[in-house]
C-alpha cells in the first residue's frame, strides 16, 4: 500500500475559494484530499480498493465492491483519450467569462478507461483556458496530463494533445 | 406495494399562478396562490388538508404553508432531493401515505422566482465539496455544461444531430403557441432562429435550455374513494416510481460503466412493473424538458424506443400532436415554465381531463417524468 502523504492536505476553509483572478479552486473534502495532495506533487493518482484492487473515482470511504475501507492511491500513466467536451460560452462566472470559450473536457484514463476525469485541453500547463483551437478537440483524441499550479499549494491537473 | 399503491389515489386538483419574469409577490405568496386554488378547484377546504410533499429547494417550507392557508393537523410531511428530480416523487409520497393513512388529502406544490432571482450556480460560497471539487476549477459550472458533456458524448455514439434536438425545442414551442399561460405563448420558433441562436454549452444553444420563470403550481391527491365525490374528474396515480441507480453520480454522472444509461432507466422498471400499462399504451408523456438532450435520453429510459434509438424517435414529427408520441402539450420548461417540472405534472392532469389546450383526443394515459440526469422520479396517470 502507498503510503499516505505525512504532510496534511490543504484544506481550504474559506467561503471564498478562488485564485486571484477569480477562477475557482478545488475544495477537497476528506475524501478527495489525497488526490490533491498527490496532484502538488505532480502525481496522478487514483484511489484503488486495498483488499480487492477495483480503482474507484470519485474516492468514497469505502469500496462499492466488497466494501472494504482500505484504500490505496494508484500512481497513472497520465495517459487518455478525450471522452466528450463541451465549449461553455456567457453568462459564467466573471474570471470564466474572461476565457470563453474555453473547452472543459472529460479524459478516460488509458490505464483504466472507466476512470474519467474533468478537465482542461491546453496548449501548455500554464497556458490560458481557451488556448487550443477549438477545432483541435475531437473525442478519442489522445492526451497526457500535465499539472498546473493555480494558487499556492493548489494543483490541478491539465490536459495536453498527444499530437499537438 | 404494487397492489396497494395502483390507482388508489387520484389528483383531484391543479392549481397554479401567472408563469412570468419578475412577479411582484414573494415566493411564499405564491405558493399560497396555487395551493388555495388547487383546493377551490378540489371543491376541498384548506382545513382539510393535513399532508404535505414538495422539493428540498424548495424555500417556503411547511409551516409557513400549512398555517397561511389555514391547513388542519398536518401527520405527514415530506421533501424530495435532487432538484427537478424531485417533481413526480412528491406526488408519489402523498399517494403513499394516502394509500397507507398517513394523510387524507395531500398537497404538493413548488413556488420559485427563478426568473428574477439568482442563478443557483454563480453561487460560490456554497460550493458543495462533492462533486464540485471534480468539475468546477475547470469552468464546468452549470447544469448546461454538464449535460452539455453528455448530450456531446450521445450525438458521437448514436449520430444524433443537433436537427433531433430542434424537435424537441419545436414540439415544445408549438404547444406553448397554442397555450396562453405560457411564457412563449406568442413567440413562434423557426429552424433558423434555432441553427443560428447564441451557445450556451456547445453543442447546446440557447434554445435548448429551459426558460426562467417565476410562478408556483400545486395538486391536491386524495384516496380514490373520496376523489368520486370530488368536483373534478378524478386523474388516478396509475404507478409512481423513483430511481437512483447503482453507481449514479448526479448530473456529473460521469463515473460509471455507461453514463448514457441514466435515472431513467432504473425508474422506468420500476414504474412498468408495478402498472397494467406498456410503453405503446401511453396516449401522452410530459417529458421533463431542463435540456432537450433529456428528452431522447427519456425515450429510451422509458422504453419507447431502444438504446440510442431516441433521437431518431423525434422525426417525422413523433412529438407533436398526432405523432407517435405528443409531448409536453403545455410547452414544457422549455416553453411554458420552468418550475422544476411542477407544470408537467399539471398538463398531464389537464390531458386526462380533456382540457389541455393541446388536447391529445380521447387521452386516457399519461407519462410524467422528472428530471433525467439525477436522482429522479416518474408518474404513470390515467383517466
Amino acid at each position: 500500500m502507498t503510503a499516505l502523504p505525512t504532510e496534511p492536505a490543504r484544506t481550504v476553509e474559506s467561503a471564498t475559494a478562488t485564485t486571484g483572478d477569480g477562477l475557482l479552486l478545488p475544495v477537497p473534502d476528506d475524501d478527495g484530499a489525497p488526490f490533491w495532495e498527490y496532484a502538488r506533487r505532480g502525481e496522478l493518482r487514483v484511489q484503488a480498493c486495498a483488499a480487492c484492487g477495483v480503482l474507484r473515482f470519485p474516492p468514497r470511504p469505502c469500496c462499492p465492491h466488497c466494501q472494504s475501507f482500505d484504500s490505496e492511491w494508484r500512481r497513472m500513466s497520465g495517459r487518455g483519450r478525450i471522452w466528450s467536451y463541451v465549449f461553455p460560452h456567457p453568462p459564467l462566472l466573471p474570471a470564466y467569462a474572461e476565457q470563453a470559450p474555453y473547452n472543459a473536457i472529460v479524459v478516460e484514463l488509458l490505464d483504466a478507461p472507466r476512470i474519467r476525469l474533468v478537465g482542461n485541453l491546453v496548449t501548455s500547463a500554464d497556458a490560458p483556458l481557451d488556448s487550443v483551437d477549438p477545432s483541435r478537440l475531437r473525442i478519442g483524441a489522445g492526451v497526457k496530463v500535465a499539472f498546473h499550479a493555480m494558487a499556492d499549494g493548489v494543483t490541478v491537473p491539465r490536459w495536453l494533445l498527444e499530437r499537438p | 406495494m404494487s397492489a396497494a399503491l395502483k390507482d388508489a389515489t387520484a389528483i383531484v386538483g391543479i392549481g397554479q399562478t401567472p408563469f412570468a419574469k419578475n412577479l411582484v409577490e414573494s415566493e411564499r405568496a405564491l405558493a399560497c396562490r396555487a395551493i388555495i386554488a388547487a383546493l377551490d378547484d378540489a371543491g376541498i377546504a384548506p382545513a382539510e388538508v393535513d399532508g404535505f410533499a414538495s422539493y428540498t429547494m424548495e424555500e417556503t417550507d411547511e409551516v409557513e404553508v400549512a398555517k397561511s392557508i389555514g391547513a388542519g393537523d398536518v401527520t405527514f410531511f415530506s421533501k424530495v432531493g435532487y432538484g427537478g428530480g424531485g417533481s413526480c416523487a412528491t406526488v408519489a409520497h402523498l399517494a403513499a401515505a394516502v394509500a397507507t393513512g398517513q394523510a387524507t388529502v395531500g398537497v404538493a406544490w413548488r413556488s420559485r422566482k427563478r426568473g428574477s432571482g439568482k442563478r443557483p450556480w454563480t453561487n460560490t460560497a456554497v460550493q458543495l465539496p462533492t462533486p464540485g471539487q471534480w468539475t468546477r476549477p475547470f469552468g464546468l459550472l452549470r447544469p448546461a455544461d454538464e449535460i452539455g458533456m453528455l448530450a456531446r458524448r450521445y450525438m458521437h455514439e448514436f449520430g444524433a444531430t443537433r436537427d433531433h434536438l430542434f424537435n424537441v425545442a419545436l414540439a415544445c414551442r408549438n404547444r406553448a403557441n397554442q397555450n396562453p399561460a405560457a411564457m412563449m405563448y406568442e413567440r413562434p420558433l423557426t429552424r433558423e432562429m434555432y441553427m443560428t441562436s447564441r451557445w450556451i454549452s456547445e453543442p447546446l444553444c440557447l434554445f435548448d435550455n429551459c426558460l426562467e420563470t417565476d410562478g408556483a403550481l400545486a395538486c391536491v391527491v386524495v384516496s380514490a374513494e373520496r376523489a368520486r365525490d370530488c368536483r373534478r374528474k378524478p386523474v388516478y396515480v396509475h404507478s409512481a416510481a423513483q430511481g437512483l441507480p447503482a453507481q449514479h453520480h448526479g448530473m456529473v454522472n460521469y463515473w460509471n460503466d455507461d453514463p448514457l444509461t441514466g435515472p431513467s432507466w432504473a425508474t422506468a422498471r420500476h414504474l412498468w412493473k408495478n402498472s397494467d400499462l406498456t410503453p405503446e399504451d401511453v396516449d401522452v408523456a410530459q417529458i421533463y424538458d431542463a435540456f432537450t438532450p433529456l428528452i431522447p435520453l427519456s425515450l429510451e429510459g422509458y422504453g419507447f424506443c431502444g438504446r440510442g434509438e431516441g433521437a431518431a424517435f423525434t422525426e417525422g414529427g413523433a412529438l407533436e400532436i398526432g405523432g407517435r408520441l405528443p409531448i409536453n402539450t403545455g410547452g414544457g420548461g422549455l416553453s411554458e415554465a420552468y418550475v422544476h417540472g411542477f407544470n408537467l405534472i399539471n398538463e398531464g392532469v389537464k390531458q386526462l381531463r380533456g382540457d389541455s389546450t393541446a388536447q391529445v383526443p380521447d387521452a386516457a394515459t399519461c407519462l410524467v417524468t422528472a428530471g433525467e440526469g439525477v436522482p429522479t422520479s416518474a408518474l404513470l396517470l390515467r383517466s
